[in-house]
């Protein structure tokens, strides 16, 4: 394998509403802050990939125009996909690891605020027998939470809790968009109450990665991608047991999760019953510091939440915070589809 | 600086698709009041059937009859149902085991309220009174009193008339902003001015601008009025009516690069006959009363321009 590390990573505030900036005047400032970062130019970039989705804010092809912000012409190397950044990551870390390229852009955004988010999202699920009923994305994560709460893994106790913590932690996360204390509230499908769900937002995130001595060059204490690897699970909701997360577990077990204890864990749970899936699935103890930047439930800006968990994680490297970090994404709802990356400092690296 | 502008936006499609062999068995049999499974190779029952195993990608096809009373696996209270969602009053989300499946289904509760609701409930489905082949002839499940009927029996799919396809509309409800650039650009348009944005790097203008140079990655931000005359740089002739639009064919589309400006805009060419417009012919807007955009360009009457002129606008 090729080392590849994550040399910079920068996010916009996260706010509910962007109505004076389109999406690429809202990315634009993030590209530009992780390419100052490693003083590398647009031109220097060996591959770009972006994640992002035209249903959120309507507008067809809007990763065209959001190119511009790259500087995309003459043409330039570059990929989409219609999913969370994490995934535009994995793609430009396999291309790195063909060795076509030494570096890559990765930035994803999304713009919940013209849409309703809840709506939006059930035109992901299976056409034929789920989307004509319209489950909104509460409500699907509400299922799994009942589920999580008759198999005695948590209550709503617990899952305030998970709450609490995260936007208390979120309080140090100046791009947060829920901070301090925020009342559980009442029920928005029962059993999670407002609390227990993500804000809704606008947002971006990009990321670079580069490749060995490259990276060393880049950044003073790259964030080397141990392993990385992304399971999904059944398409129907009534085959798959809720409470678990297998492809969670796999995709952990591949990239080496479970090899030596992690310090940090950057989980992509939006709904608080989600964080008790993963924990599980994770095997994550009181010792794993479980998203200090307060994590989805803080700023969940659609498409590059994922993505700005990778971007967490690697940040707390670059500085020194941790040795050895895990970032999870997911997609789909009730944590269908999950990636799990392992990252560490350059003085755990041991070959 | 103008306010950034809103509009609502409607995106509205009729999703279409076609069924395999397991699925329209399925619908067909909703339609009929019959719910079928599908039989995995290691003699589950899947409900909804689906036409390959989730776990071995194995072509699932023996089918099965279930019952339409089933055990409640997981439960959520919905108290303010959404557009087009199964019931207008609250409601629980469910998902269910139909007696002589192995799966669950995902649908409504018909229930007074969370209190009347559990995880192991028994429910029957309540079926639409008008029923087209789709999940939603499934109107809803609501309590049941009785036990398991056990009207498991193996089923050949076949139905008079089968359904082979579904339609599902879909409507999103979005509030467009056009976001900086283009609020500035759509504002200046209501004055009959074009106004167009300049690069801070490479100094090219674009119009309309989209907020960002795509050469150099950097917002435009120097608002520059260009035109109003232009240049057409090419052309095509159109020969097909468009639906909705009032326009005589044959007609001329055009690319026409307003003098100050560094991208080429489309736009329709009246005035003169269509066979007579030519590369590096002058024209200028024609606005209509009322309109938020010139109606068309016309010929102004100058020498046509130099090719040179253009070129690098092509
Ligand atoms: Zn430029």
């Amino acid at each position: 394998m090729r080392d590849t590390a994550i040399v910079a990573f920068a996010q916009t505030d996260h706010v509910r509403h962007t109505d004076e900036l389109s999406e690429v005047e809202m990315l634009m400032p993030v590209l530009h802050r992780v390419l100052d970062a490693t003083g590398l130019k647009a031109s220097d970039i060996g591959f770009t990939c972006s994640g992002s989705s035209d249903y959120l804010a309507g507008r067809a092809f809007s990763f065209t125009m959001a190119l511009d912000g790259v500087g995309a012409y003459p043409p330039i190397s570059e990929s989409h996909v219609e999913m969370d950044g994490a995934w535009a990551l994995y793609e430009a870390w396999v291309k790195i690891q063909t060795g076509q390229v030494d570096t890559a852009l990765v930035y994803s955004y999304g713009k919940s605020s013209p849409g309703e988010v809840r709506d939006v999202l059930t035109r992901q699920l299976d056409p034929y027998y789920v989307g004509p009923l319209w489950p909104d994305s509460v409500a699907l994560a509400a299922l799994q939470a009942r589920a999580l709460i008759d198999a005695g893994d948590t209550d709503e106790a617990a899952l305030a809790a998970i709450a609490h913590r995260s936007r208390a932690a979120a309080a140090d996360n100046p791009h947060a968009q829920l901070r301090g204390p925020v009342p559980a509230g009442e029920y928005v499908v029962q059993p999670l109450r407002t609390g227990d769900c993500p804000p809704v937002g606008d947002g971006a995130a990009a990321v670079i990665l580069a490749a060995g001595d490259t990276a060393r060059a880049l950044c003073p204490r790259p964030a080397w991608i141990r392993g990385i690897d992304h399971r999904i699970e059944a398409h129907s909701l009534g085959v798959r047991e809720l409470t678990e997360s297998p492809s969670t577990y796999l995709a952990a077990t591949r990239a080496g999760v479970f090899e030596r204890p992690v310090d940090t864990a950057e989980l992509h749970a939006p709904f608080t019953s989600q964080e008790v899936v993963l924990r599980k699935a994770l095997r994550l103890d009181d010792s794993v510091d479980v998203n200090p930047s307060g994590g989805a439930l803080a700023a969940n800006p659609v498409m590059a939440a994922g993505l700005i968990r990778l971007g967490e994680a690697a940040a707390r490297i670059h500085r020194g915070e941790s040795e050895r970090a895990l970032a999870h994404a997911t997609s789909g709802p009730c944590l269908q589809q999950n990636l799990v990356a392992v990252l560490e400092g350059e003085s755990a690296h041991v070959q | 600086m103008p306010e950034a502008l809103s509009a609502p936006l409607v995106v509205e499609f009729p999703f279409t698709r076609s069924l395999g062999p397991v699925q329209s068995a399925f619908l067909t049999g909703l339609r009929e009041r019959t719910v079928l499974g599908v039989r995995t190779a290691d003699g589950k029952i899947l409900v909804p059937p689906v036409e390959y195993d989730p776990v071995t990608a194995e072509e699932l096809r023996e089918l099965t009859g279930v019952a339409t009373t089933g055990t409640v696996t997981t439960w959520a209270w919905n108290p303010a149902p959404r557009p087009a969602q199964p019931l207008a009053t609250p409601f629980a989300w469910v998902l269910v085991r139909l007696d002589g499946a192995d799966t669950a289904l995902l649908h409504a509760l018909d229930a007074p309220g969370p209190e009347a609701v559990h995880t192991g409930m028994r429910v029957r489905i309540r079926w639409a009174a008008e029923r087209t082949g789709a999940i939603t002839d499934i109107a809803c499940f609501e309590p049941y009193g009785g036990d398991g009927t056990g009207q498991c029996a193996p089923h050949d799919g076949e139905f008079a008339d089968p359904v082979t396809g579904i339609v599902t509309p879909a409507r999103l409800d979005y509030r467009y902003t056009p976001g900086r650039a283009q609020s500035a650009y759509l504002d200046a348009l209501s004055g009959q001015r074009i106004v167009g944005e300049r690069c801070p790097s490479c100094h090219k203008v674009y119009v309309p601008p989209r907020g960002a140079c795509p050469t150099c990655g950097v917002a435009t931000t120097e608002q520059v009025e260009v035109g109003p005359r232009g240049t057409v740089t090419t052309f095509c002739i159109v020969n097909i009516k468009a639906k909705n639009l009032d326009i005589e064919v044959p007609y001329v589309y055009a690319h026409i690069a307003l003098d100050g400006a560094d991208l080429a805009l489309h736009a329709r060419i009246g005035g003169i006959p269509y066979d007579q417009v030519r590369m590096g012919l002058r024209v200028e807007p024609v606005w209509t009363e009322g309109g938020r955009h010139p109606d068309h360009y016309r010929p102004t009457g100058e020498p046509d321009a130099d090719y040179d002129a253009y070129k690098e606008l092509l």
